[in-house]
């Protein structure tokens, strides 16, 4: 069953296309990968789908309703992990998981076990109490996860959640995304291709605002004729015929 | 209740500050020990305690646009008013989350800067509870002004405008610290079109308890406050849809 389905998606500003006639769909419970060098419209696309920016033309199907219309309807499903760590730096790790649970609609003692849960799963005993500006930046990912999963989503946008941090920290965080596969929906940026590679049952490369290619990575080596998925990503965004 | 909640937040997020805590609280107080010192030693009208007082009172108000630029700018500069945009949070919720604690604290420095000013020789007198009314409008303005810079600018920007600009061109035209008929002719023409020193004839006014003295006054801080107020709803929510 389908969870999203993109149709001819365009943004543009001005004469500028930022996003060109994109169209996809993901499948419920997939982790589906955006892949793309800087500019390519990855980030765009998926602030087009959390409600963010809006699309100039397409359609939008998201957990069977429309994307662009029924979007409040929609949202109490969706989390976004930003590409900033966007955490409240002056509010403790509990104080923020707590803000973003009552936000969410819970009640006080409902947003205590959630916390108290989320605290278990990600580890965070240590650092309740602390600043989050304090936390390292591998912390400050985790925690901003974390806020996201808060709400139970059906759906998770996951902005570039690995970019800056060390190989430890990428490796814990690649382990976290591992465990909520298939739990929801998760739709992830990367510049990283062995982040993809590792992480994603599907791929699509995008390149100036369009899609070049979609598959998994079997797949896409095969059409680029390549065994490296680094190598074929190099074809699929330098070679215009592929 | 989502309101609350993040007012909670934005209230913790400035108090837990010290660079914001030392200037909205203390550097009021420092200038009012300040200048009433030099009027012990060199009696000047303008520093009598009881004129200083309420002026001082809206001065320390014009550091509630600094606060509001400040974590304005901050939440969109890291993202996190896109996580939060993607909560079923609405734009009156931001809005007054962030009115509400800054309007809250630009009392309490009202307070404390009033009941130290009595030590000082401000008399005691049930006029400081009028004072406390009557600034509020100012202070709304304040805010307002400073959630405008914060939508717009970046946060080295907003900060500037708000904790440079505003409070030394609030300072200078609202007749606290030299009387406006020295300089008189065009300067305090336009002083006199601008709220501030109509916020401060209001405050002492208001502190005299010369009642019918606050409402000339008055309409001119209303009309301003009316106008910047909605501007930061308007400026704010397109910014949001945008």
């Amino acid at each position: 069953m389908d969870s999203i389905v993109i149709e001819n998606i365009s943004k543009k500003y001005g004469d500028q296309f930022v996003l060109n006639d994109v169209s996809l769909s993901i499948q419920q419970g997939e982790l589906f990968g955006l892949l793309g060098v800087n500019g390519a419209g990855k980030t765009t696309l998926i602030h087009i789908l959390c409600g963010l920016k809006n699309p100039s033309s397409g359609a939008i199907t998201m957990l069977g309703r429309d994307g662009l219309k029924e979007l409040n309807k929609i949202k109490p499903d969706l989390a976004l992990s930003p590409q900033e760590t966007a955490i409240a730096p002056n509010l403790t790790v509990r104080e923020n998981l707590a803000f973003m649970a009552r936000l969410h609609g819970l009640s006080k003692h409902q947003a205590d076990e959630k916390v108290n849960e989320m605290i278990h799963i990600f580890s965070f005993q240590p650092y309740v109490k602390q600043k989050s500006k304090t936390l390292s930046g591998g912390w400050q990912r985790k925690l901003s996860i974390a806020m996201a999963l808060l709400s139970e989503p059906k759906i998770l946008f996951l902005d570039e959640p690995t970019l800056g941090l060390d190989v430890l920290s990428r490796r814990e965080l690649w382990q976290l995304i591992e465990k909520l596969k298939s739990h929801m929906t998760i739709i992830l940026t990367t510049h990283y291709l062995e982040e993809a590679e590792a992480l994603c049952d599907r791929i699509c490369i995008m390149k100036d605002g369009k899609i070049k290619a979609t598959g998994t990575v079997d797949e896409l080596n095969k059409r680029a004729n390549e065994t490296q998925f680094e190598e074929a990503f190099i074809k699929f965004v330098t070679e215009e015929e592929l | 209740m989502r309101t609350i909640i993040f007012a909670n937040r934005v209230a913790k997020e400035i108090v837990r500050d010290p660079i914001s805590l030392f200037f909205g609280l203390i550097f009021p107080l420092i200038l009012l020990g300040l200048l009433s010192a030099i009027n012990q030693s060199i009696p000047v009208d303008l520093f009598n305690i009881a004129s200083l007082a309420p002026g001082i009172v809206v001065f320390g108000l014009s550091f509630m646009a600094f606060f509001a630029a400040q974590i304005v700018s901050k939440d969109r500069a890291t993202l996190f008013l896109a996580r939060l945009y993607t909560t079923p949070m609405t734009a009156s919720n931001f809005i007054f989350g962030y009115i509400a604690p800054l309007l809250v604290m630009a009392l309490i420095q009202g307070v404390v800067t009033l009941l130290v000013a009595v030590p000082m020789g401000l008399s005691l007198s049930i006029h400081m509870l009028t004072l406390l009314v009557a600034i509020m409008p100012i202070a709304l303005f304040y805010i307002a002004f400073g959630i405008v810079s914060g939508t717009l600018f970046s946060e080295k920007a907003a900060v500037a405008i708000c904790g440079a600009i505003l409070t030394n061109v609030s300072a200078w035209l609202s007749g606290i610290w030299f009387d406006l008929n020295l300089v008189g002719g065009t300067f305090k023409e336009i002083a006199y079109m601008l709220p501030f020193v109509h916020a401060v004839e209001m405050a002492k006014a208001a502190m005299a308890g010369e009642m019918t003295m606050i409402f000339p006054h008055m309409w001119w801080v209303l009309g301003y406050t009316i106008v910047i107020t909605l501007l930061a709803i308007f400026v704010f929510q397109f910014k949001k849809e945008k």
